[in-house]
Formats: C-alpha cells, structure tokens, sequence
C-alpha cells in the first residue's frame, strides 16, 4: 500500500465545511479547535476557489523535525501522528508547518497552551486501537475500523478524496479527464463536465 | 584481602555508574497497533478479516471507491 494522502478538488469544493463539522464531531474535538478547515481564494469573487485543508501527512514532515521532543512518528501507511504524553505544548510544529495544521487547545481566561492536537488522518495515536485512551486523546481510529477518514468519506461533492495516494490519483486523475477543460472557467461544467459530454449532469436528465 | 579488593572495585564502579549521563530523549515513542489489527468490534466495519493485512488493504481500496462517483453512476455516452 502507498501512502495515504488527501486531495482537495478545488473545482468542486463548495465550502459547505461539512468536512469541518464530520471532523469535529467523529473526534469530539474541544472548543477553539479546528483540526480541519475550509480556505476560500478571492471570496466573494465570482471565480472564487475554496479547498479544505489539515494535515497533509507530508512525507518530510517539517513539524517532525522541528520538534524539540521528538513526539511525531510515520506509521508505515505514511500518516504522521504524535504521542500527546511527549508533547510539550511548545508550539515549534505550529511555526513549522505551511498548512497551519497543529492546533492548540486553549483554556481559561489567560489563553493557557495545551498539547497539540491535529488531524490524525482518523488514525488514533499510539494507545490500543479502539481504546477510550485513546478515542480521549485523538478521536476514533476509522482506520483500523476499516474506514477512510470522515471527512472525506461524507464529502457530499466529492471535492475532497482521502486515502491510498495511488488510489485517489487515479480518481482524480479519471475525473479531471473526463469532464475536460472548456470554455467556462469555472462552474458546473468545469467540475462536472459538460452537459451532452461524456458525463450528462444530473440536470439534463429527464 | 582479594575479597576485600573485590567490593572495593565493586563498591567504585556502582558509584562511578551513578554519575554516568542519562538519555537526553524525553521519553520513548510508544510502539503504535498496526491498522490491520482491527479495533473496537462494535464500529468495524464489515467486508473484511481483522488482523489479516491484504484483507484490510483490500477493504481500504474498494472503499476508496466509493469516493469515486465514476463507478458508483453509469456513465451515459
């Protein structure tokens, strides 16, 4: 198996941040705590373009060497996780990272910084897979449930694919040749394809 | 006299021991379960062998299909 990977289809991504909500809900992620989001480009701007971001299991992860704890590790599917009971909540990973990903839970009136916490590709930590330790920590392993990250999964346009990163190339590859490129520069065209194409859209049905 | 020299050098290597420098790693990564391990059997989901590792690939890669709307809906010419 290759490395597990996420990819955004910026065409049809219509910042509904339902990927945002799975995510906080499968993992009861705390208050202020965002481990993915949605980012527009020229919001408000017919043209506009958003994708959803979090971690992106980089394969020379900067916030694994900058960590002055050594606490993230690579499982052997490529998901860069972290041991919470290492971290000391210094915030290195933070500057480190070009996608913002580790997040940091604050807590009472002064901002107090806890123990970093991101997206774990619903991976779990390094407790028992399945534990309440570990569900307390990072959230459900979907992965070992046999499962793909949430996030992805309920994507109601599809926008985002999580998994093998071989597998969701191909999709996404399959796609973007599909629906072509044409005159429109954005729209249900571009990220859908053509009506009469090779792909008829939902709206010329009968 | 030799027994003597003997707890003497044992005596002197337990101390110099003592001062020798600890490990400057915080702490030792825990080893983490294999995915293919399974989990909590009440949210596995079905279609697959816990614990056999090309079962739970295969599983991965057919619900990675689901994300594909190309084989979910016939494509019409």
């Amino acid at each position: 198996m290759a490395r597990m990977k996420f990819i955004c289809d910026s065409e049809r991504c219509i910042e509904c941040n339902g990927c945002v909500t799975a995510c906080k809900a499968e993992h009861d992620v705390p208050w202020g705590v965002n481990r993915r989001r949605v980012v527009t480009l020229n919001d408000g701007v017919p043209g506009e373009k958003s994708i959803s971001v979090a971690c992106m299991h980089c394969s020379d992860a900067p916030c694994m060497a900058v960590c002055p704890v050594d606490c993230f590790y690579r499982t052997d599917e490529g998901v860069v996780l972290h041991d919470k009971d290492i971290c000391i909540g210094c915030g290195y990973c933070s500057y480190a990272c070009p996608f913002g990903a580790p997040q940091f839970p604050t807590n009472g009136a002064f901002g107090l910084r806890g123990k970093m916490d991101k997206c774990t590709f619903c991976a779990g930590g390094p407790e028992a897979n399945g534990s309440d330790a570990e569900y307390e920590k990072y959230g459900r392993n979907r992965l070992a449930e046999g499962k793909l990250p949430a996030c992805a999964e309920m994507c109601s346009t599809k926008a985002l694919l999580g998994g093998d990163g071989d597998v969701v190339a191909d999709i996404f590859r399959n796609r973007v040749l599909t629906r072509g490129k044409g005159s429109e520069v954005w729209g249900w065209g571009t990220a859908y394809g053509k009506p009469g194409g090779s792909v008829q859209s939902p709206a010329t049905k009968s | 006299m030799k027994t003597a020299h003997t707890l003497t050098l044992v005596a002197a290597a337990l101390l110099l021991g003592a001062c020798a420098e600890k490990a400057q790693t915080a702490a030792t990564l825990k080893s983490d379960d294999k995915p293919w391990a399974g989990a909590r059997a009440d949210f596995v989901a079905q279609g697959w062998q816990v614990g056999d590792k090309t079962s739970w690939e295969q599983q991965l890669r057919k619900r990675s299909q689901g994300q594909n709307e190309y084989s979910r809906t016939p494509i019409t010419p």
